[in-house]
C-alpha cells in the first residue's frame, strides 16, 4: 500500500507546488504591480503601437510582451489586471463559499423544514440562466467592483449549498454524529464541531474552483464591457480588445488569454492538492 | 487431476508482499475453504484467479492453471474468454453485486448471450430454470423485478443462480453469507452445497468463519499475511489442527454449546511465531 | 442497589416513513418497526438483545437512549419517563447512558485524536480532571496512554473498538448500549473485546444491553436474553434457561442455524 499511496502523494505534490507557485507569482505581481510593471499600463503611445514581443524583429526591450494598438504595454496591463482578477477571486470566492456552505450545512444536517426552504430556494434559483442573471444584476446595480462580486455571490452560492448539503447529509448519518448526540452535545455545535471538519476538504475544493470561476466571470463581464470602468486594465477587456487586432497583433490577445487559462487551471489544481492535504486518512 | 492449481503465487502492493508463494489446488467437484482473518490475502487469491485484482497489486511470480491452461501466461483477451467460460464468482455483498437500476432477468442472461453466444430465448429459458432450481418462487415475476424489491437472501439466491448459469467448472465464493442473517445463511450455504454437488463444480470458498468451513468444505487452506500455514482436509483439521495459529483461531471461535469454555484470544506468542515464519520466508527470497 | 429497574419499557411502538414506496403525492406510509415491546432491565444486569435483520433490535436500542422518538408507549429510565423528552430536557440525562457503536470507523470522528474523542462527552458534562479521566479510561480498556495523540485510522479494528468502549465508560454511565460491537471484528480481536467487556462488567458493575445477531457471543456475556422477531418480543428469559430449553420456535431456529466449528454438529 505504502508505495502506491506515496506515488499518488508525490504527483499531488508536484501539482500543488506548480499551481501554488503560479498563483504566488500572480499575487506578488498584483501586490507590487507599481514596482514591477515596466510601463504605466494606461500610457498610450500611438507611435509605439503594436510592438511585437521581445523575440521578434522590431521589438522594444521596454515592452517585453509587446504593446497593443494604442501602444500600451501588454505585460504591465496583465500585471495590473491581476489585481482585479485576484481581488474578485478572493472576495467573491470566499463570500460565496461562506454563504453557500453555511446554508448547505444547515439543510443537510438539520433536514426538516430548514432543508425544505433552502432546497426549494436553490431549485428556483438554479432555474435562472446564470449569464442573463448576471447581466441583469449588473444592469440594476451599475458597473463596478462590488457589483461584480455581488453578482458572483448571488449566482453561485447554490453550487456550494447543493454539494455541501449532500455531504453533510451523508456525514450526518455516520455513527460519530449519533455518538456526539448521545454525549449531549447541542445540534448546532455538532454541526460545527463534528460535521464541518469532515466536509472541509470538499469545501476547499469547491472554494478554489469557485475562485477560478470568479476569474472567468469577471473576464466575461469585462469582455462584454459590463465590468468596471474601461480605463482600468482587466484581462477580459484585454482579450476583448485583442480580438479586434488578432490578425495584426496576435500577442495582444494570446498573452492575457494564456494568463487567464493558467490561473483558472492553477486554482482547480490547488484545490485537488489541498484536499489530499486536508484529509488525515490520506495524509 | 486438479481443476485449479495455483503454484508459488506471489504478489505485491508496492514493496509489501500480500501473497507469499501461495500454492494450492482444487479438484474437480471439491470444496476447498480459504480461511484467514482480514489482511490474510484470502480474497486476493480469488481475485487473482478471476483476473480482477486491483491495479495496485502486482503478481511477481507463480502460475495459475485453470483446467491445465496457464492463465498468467495468456494474453488478457484470451484469459477473459477462458475465465468467462470456465469460472464464475459468488460475491460477498448481494446488494452491490446487482445493478440497482436494471431488472434482474437481463443481469442473469446477459452473460450467457454476450460471452457464450446463446440466443435470448435460450438464455431466458435457462435463467428461469435456474431460478427455479435455487427455489425462487414465481421466477417469471422475479426476472422482471428490480434488485431493491427483493430481500437479501433472495438476491443472494439470484447471484448463485447467475454463477451457475454458464455451467462453470470452478466457482469462487467470496464470503457469500457474511452479509446475511444466520437463518438465511444456513439456507444459502445449504443451497450452494447442493448446487455444487448436483453440478459437480469445483468450489473455492473464501471465508473467515471456521463454523462455515466445517459445514461446506472438504479441505481447507489457512492463510496469514499471504503465507499458507496449513493445507489439509477438514477431518484432521477440526480434530487436531497442526499449526499453532490454526489451533488458536479455532479456540477463538465462539461456541454457544459450551458456555464455560472461555474464549481464548489468539495469543501474542502465536502471532509472533507466525510473523517470524513470514520473516524467515521473506529472507529466503532472492530479491526483495 | 434499589429495586427500581434502570429501564422499564412498556408497549413501545415506533415507525418510520416508508420512503421506498412513497406515493408520488402525499406523505409516505409508515412502516412499524417496533410493535409493542415491553421489557425491564434491572441495575447491574447484562441483557443480550438478539434477532435477525429487520427484527428491530437496533431501533429498540436507539429508542432506549432516545436517539429515536417512539410513537407511543413508555420508556422509563430509572423511574423517569423519557419517552417524549426533547433534546434540552434529555441533556442532563445523557451522561447517564452511553452507547458503543457497531462500526468503530464511522463512530469515531476521523478528524479527531483518540484523546479528544474520549474527552468529548466528559467536557460536555463539565467533568473536572478530564485528562486524568481519559488516562483512566484508556487504562481500563488496556490501551497505552500514548494513544491519546493517535487518529482512528492509525489503529487496528480491535483497538478502535476499545476506544469506543473507553469513550462510553469514561463518564461512568449507569447504562451502556452496545450495538453489534464485535460483528465487524476478526475472531481474534472479537475474543479480546469480549473478554475486556466481561472484565469491565465485573470490575465497574456496568449495566449493559448488548445487541447482537450472534447467539454464541450473547451466551458468553449476558445474564438475560431478549429474542426479537419483526418488532415483537419472542422470548425474554435468563440466558442459561433460554439456551438449555428454548421455548419459542424462532429461538430454536436461530440456535440451530449457527454453524459451529465442529464436524459432528447436526445441521440440516
Amino acid at each position: 500500500m505504502a508505495d502506491a499511496r506515496g506515488l499518488v502523494k508525490r504527483r499531488a505534490g508536484v501539482r500543488l507546488w506548480l499551481s501554488a507557485s503560479w498563483l504566488g507569482l500572480l499575487v506578488l505581481a498584483a501586490v507590487f504591480a507599481p514596482l514591477i510593471a515596466p510601463q504605466d499600463p494606461l500610457m498610450q503611445d500611438l507611435f509605439g503601437a503594436r510592438l511585437p514581443p521581445f523575440w521578434e524583429a522590431g521589438s522594444d526591450a521596454a515592452f517585453p510582451l509587446g504593446s497593443d494598438s494604442l501602444g500600451r504595454d501588454v505585460l504591465s496591463r496583465i500585471i495590473y489586471g491581476a489585481r482585479l482578477a485576484l481581488g474578485v477571486a478572493l472576495i467573491a470566492g470566499t463570500l460565496t463559499c461562506l454563504i453557500g456552505s453555511f446554508l448547505g450545512l444547515i439543510a443537510g444536517y438539520f433536514r426538516g423544514w430548514p432543508d425544505m426552504v433552502i432546497s426549494r430556494l436553490v431549485d428556483i434559483w438554479m432555474a435562472f440562466p446564470p449569464v442573463l442573471f448576471a447581466i441583469l444584476l449588473i444592469a440594476v446595480l451599475g458597473t463596478g467592483l462590488s457589483s461584480i462580486i455581488i453578482a458572483i455571490v448571488v449566482i453561485d452560492w447554490t453550487r456550494f449549498a447543493r454539494v455541501i448539503r449532500a455531504e453533510a447529509m451523508s456525514q450526518g448519518a455516520m455513527d460519530y454524529v449519533a455518538s456526539a448526540q448521545v454525549s449531549g452535545r447541542k445540534r448546532f455545535s455538532i454541526m460545527l464541531a463534528e460535521i464541518l471538519p469532515n466536509v472541509l476538504p470538499t469545501i476547499v475544493v469547491l472554494l478554489t474552483l469557485e475562485m477560478g470561476i470568479a476569474v472567468i466571470v469577471e473576464a466575461i463581464l469585462s469582455f462584454v464591457n459590463l465590468s468596471i470602468s474601461t480605463d482600468q486594465p482587466t484581462w477580459g477587456s484585454m482579450i476583448s480588445e485583442g480580438r479586434l487586432s488578432i490578425h495584426q497583433a496576435w500577442w495582444v490577445l494570446v498573452f492575457p488569454l494564456v494568463t487567464l487559462f493558467l490561473t483558472v487551471l492553477s486554482f482547480s489544481q490547488l484545490g485537488e492538492g489541498l484536499k489530499d492535504h486536508f484529509d488525515p486518512v490520506l495524509r | 487431476m486438479s481443476f485449479l492449481t495455483i503454484e508459488n503465487l506471489s504478489a505485491h502492493v508496492g514493496p509489501s508482499p500480500i501473497l507469499r508463494d501461495v500454492s494450492l489446488s482444487v479438484e474437480a467437484g471439491e470444496v476447498r475453504g480459504l480461511v484467514g482473518e482480514s489482511g490474510a490475502g484470502k480474497s486476493m487469491i480469488g481475485k487473482a484467479v478471476l483476473g480482477t485484482l486491483p491495479l495496485a497489486v502486482q503478481v511477481t511470480s507463480g502460475r495459475i492453471l485453470l483446467d491445465g491452461e496457464d492463465l498468467l501466461a495468456m494474453r488478457p483477451r484470451d484469459r477473459r474468454r477462458v475465465i468467462g467460460a470456465k469460472a464464475a464468482l459468488i460475491p460477498q455483498d448481494p446488494l452491490t453485486a446487482l445493478n440497482p437500476s436494471r431488472r434482474v432477468g437481463p443481469q442473469i442472461t446477459n452473460r450467457l448471450v454476450d460471452i457464450l453466444g446463446w440466443t435470448r430465448q435460450d438464455a431466458q429459458m435457462r435463467a428461469l430454470e435456474l431460478l427455479h432450481e435455487v427455489s425462487i418462487p414465481e421466477p417469471e415475476r422475479v426476472m422482471r423485478a428490480y434488485p431493491h424489491e427483493l430481500s437479501g437472501g433472495m438476491r443472494q439466491r439470484i447471484l448463485i443462480a447467475s454463477a451457475f448459469a454458464a455451467e462453470p467448472r470452478l466457482i469462487i465464493a467470496d464470503e457469500p453469507t457474511t452479509a446475511l442473517d444466520v437463518t438465511v445463511q444456513k439456507q444459502i450455504l445449504k443451497l450452494i452445497r447442493q448446487m455444487q454437488q448436483r453440478h459437480g463444480t469445483a468450489l473455492l470458498f473464501v471465508t473467515h468463519d471456521l463454523g462455515v468451513v466445517s459445514k461446506v468444505c472438504q479441505s481447507l487452506t489457512v492463510l496469514f499475511g499471504g503465507l499458507v500455514l496449513e493445507d489439509t482436509r477438514v477431518e484432521p483439521f477440526f480434530a487436531h489442527p497442526s499449526h499453532p495459529y490454526s489451533a488458536a483461531l479455532l479456540a477463538a471461535t465462539p461456541k454457544y454449546t459450551d458456555p464455560d469454555a472461555s474464549l481464548t484470544p489468539v495469543p501474542d506468542a502465536v502471532i509472533e511465531g507466525v510473523q517470524a515464519e513470514i520473516a524467515a520466508h521473506d529472507r529466503m527470497q532472492p530479491h526483495v | 442497589m434499589s429495586d427500581t429497574p434502570i429501564y422499564d419499557i412498556e408497549n413501545l411502538h415506533l415507525s418510520f416513513p416508508d420512503l421506498a414506496h412513497k406515493p408520488l403525492l402525499g406523505p409516505a406510509l409508515r412502516v412499524e418497526i417496533l410493535k409493542g415491546i415491553s421489557l425491564s432491565i434491572a441495575k447491574g444486569d447484562v441483557v443480550g438483545i438478539v434477532g435477525g435483520s429487520g427484527s428491530g433490535k437496533s431501533t429498540l436500542g436507539r429508542a432506549m437512549i432516545r436517539l429515536l422518538e417512539p410513537d407511543s408507549g413508555a420508556i422509563r429510565f430509572d423511574g423517569q419517563d423519557i419517552t417524549h423528552l426533547d433534546e434540552d430536557a434529555l441533556r442532563p440525562l445523557r451522561r447517564r447512558f452511553q452507547m458503543i457503536f457497531q462500526d468503530p470507523m464511522s463512530s469515531l470522528n476521523p478528524r479527531r485524536t483518540v484523546g479528544a474523542i474520549i474527552a468529548g462527552p466528559l467536557r460536555l458534562q463539565g467533568v473536572d480532571r478530564v485528562s486524568a479521566r481519559v488516562d483512566q479510561a484508556l487504562d481500563h480498556v488496556g490501551l497505552p496512554r500514548a494513544f491519546r495523540t493517535r487518529y482512528p485510522h492509525e489503529l487496528s479494528g480491535g483497538q478502535r473498538q476499545r476506544v469506543g468502549i473507553a469513550r462510553a465508560i469514561a463518564t461512568e454511565p449507569d447504562f451502556i448500549l452496545a450495538d453489534e460491537i464485535v460483528s465487524g471484528l476478526d475472531v481474534s480481536s472479537q475474543a479480546q473485546v469480549l473478554n475486556l467487556l466481561e472484565q469491565l462488567v465485573q470490575e465497574l458493575g456496568l449495566t449493559l444491553a448488548f445487541i447482537s445477531h450472534d447467539l454464541s457471543v450473547i451466551r458468553r456475556l449476558c445474564r438475560h436474553t431478549l429474542v426479537l422477531y419483526r418488532g415483537e418480543v419472542v422470548e425474554y428469559r435468563e440466558t442459561q434457561a433460554l439456551f438449555d430449553a428454548p421455548q419459542a420456535a424462532y429461538t430454536r431456529e436461530l440456535l440451530d442455524a449457527i454453524p459451529l466449528p465442529d464436524l459432528e454438529q447436526v445441521w440440516d
